[in-house]
């Protein structure tokens, strides 16, 4: 893992140009971004951009202190029952993934999992993922990859993950002052299109954080990316303007998904958007390869494209701090 | 042993004149072959092989899938849906009507293709 102190301004970690006079430094923020796969970490902290590398943060050079009121974790793409090359293991990586967050410095208050839990949607397959994230001891909260709704429109999830949710599984909670919304943009997907949220779940959305201070963060998660990363290969969601112009009142919004199996950041605004590593395999970058399946990689490589992301709030503060961490 | 020698003299004539009509009628296999193989659609890849298949009436279409995740092969207007095909599982549907049937995977749903049946 990278040792390099991106404290340092001359590594390039503080904010140099903030040219929107909101804080946020766009080219020390690509700087950041650009250490997001080797685990670096990349936070405003009183409307300072600041990034690390994560090997400083857990190593001795910086002893890790009390950063914020919440801390979250957030999994992806366990794809339990999948033994292809690429990964003919998926319990020992997702085994590897709750060990890394048991032993975090600072340990998260609870869990998202944002999708492909399974990879049949096989009963068998929930519960061999249940029973190794149980060692976790935290809440999970889940929302639905299309592998998790294959057969049956998502009853078995929303029987096991989302008891209490609407519709087709999507929800709303709140934790320490944060806003968090559940969706569900895997299911009624139309020939030709991308992901869909549907006007179901838009108007709920709409009615969800309309009560909202504008000050309040939100952070809203849901399996495929809600920003177009890829359309040739379906990584978007069609109607995902529409719920972001119910957002754009907020001053901090975190917008995580997961389907890519690869770890992206895009700024727009006030919107932070992020795709998290799966736990199970690889995807090619967008157009790096014919298609956009499993990608075997050397078995040695497996683990460090593989990870977990490490999600931090500090009350009063602009924006949350967002940390991928492989599992090596 | 005698019985034995008649045995294999037997398979050794019935394989020549097996191999006699092979040769002798190469196109017949041939076009037997390419109707078999064109009733099928792979999976590949996340794309449809062919795409667009072009099949009498009352063709029956397999659909098999080559690629390392389930895909699920549905109509555009609902007519059929398969269940979540994993690698190496099969879809067959039975077009009995004329008329072009567009399809594509309910879970990539990028993933589009045709069945033109006339």
């Amino acid at each position: 893992m990278a040792k390099k102190n991106l404290l340092d301004p001359k590594a390039g970690g503080f904010i140099e140009h903030d040219h929107n006079n909101d804080g946020i430094d766009r080219r020390g923020f690509l700087k950041c971004m650009a250490w997001a796969g080797a685990g670096a970490l990349c936070v405003v902290q009183g409307g300072v951009l600041t990034s690390r590398a994560l090997a400083s943060q857990m190593g001795s050079e910086m002893k890790p202190h009390k950063m914020g009121e919440l801390t979250f974790v957030q999994i992806s793409d366990s794809h339990m029952g999948f033994n292809k090359p690429a990964n003919p293991d998926v319990i020992a990586t997702l085994q590897a993934a709750v060990d890394k967050i048991n032993a975090l410095p600072e340990q998260p208050e609870f869990i998202l999992h944002t999708g492909d839990i399974s990879h049949l949607s096989k009963p068998s397959e929930f519960d061999n993922v249940d029973q190794i994230l149980k060692a976790t001891n935290k809440e999970i909260f889940f929302v639905p990859g299309e592998h998790d709704v294959l057969n049956d429109e998502g009853a078995i999830f929303r029987e096991r993950y989302a008891k209490n949710s609407k519709g087709q599984g999507w929800y709303s909670f709140d934790k320490n002052g944060v806003h968090f919304v559940g969706l569900v943009n895997v299911m009624n997907l139309k020939a030709g299109g991308l992901g869909t949220l549907g006007p179901e779940q838009l108007e709920w959305l709409e009615d969800d954080v309309k009560h909202l201070k504008h000050s309040t963060p939100i952070v809203v998660f849901a399996h495929i990316p809600l920003w177009t990363v890829y359309p040739e290969w379906g990584w978007g969601t069609d109607d995902s303007a529409q719920a972001l112009s119910y957002l754009k009142k907020f001053g901090s919004v975190t917008v995580l998904n997961g389907h890519i199996h690869q770890t992206m950041q895009k700024v727009e605004g006030n919107v932070t958007f992020h795709t998290a590593f799966s736990t199970a395999f690889p995807q090619p970058a967008p157009g790096k390869a014919e298609g956009p399946g499993p990608m075997k990689v050397p078995a040695e490589q497996l683990r460090s494209v593989l990870g977990i992301t490490d999600v931090n709030y500090v009350q009063g503060r602009h924006a949350l701090a967002v940390v991928d961490s492989p599992l090596v | 042993m005698r019985r034995k020698l008649f045995f294999t003299a037997s398979v050794v004539a019935l394989s020549l004149a097996l191999a006699a009509v092979v040769i002798l009628h190469p196109t017949r296999a041939k076009s037997e072959d390419t109707k078999t193989a064109s009733m099928e659609v792979r999976v590949d890849n996340f794309t449809f092989g062919p795409d667009t298949l072009t099949v009498p009436a009352n063709s029956t279409v397999t659909w098999v899938n080559k690629d390392d995740v389930p895909h699920v092969i549905a109509s555009n207007d609902g007519l059929f849906k398969s269940k979540a095909l994993d690698t190496d599982d099969k879809y067959s549907y039975t077009f009995t009507k004329a008329g072009t049937f567009a399809y594509y995977c309910s879970i990539h749903p990028k993933m589009v293709g045709k069945i033109v049946v006339q």
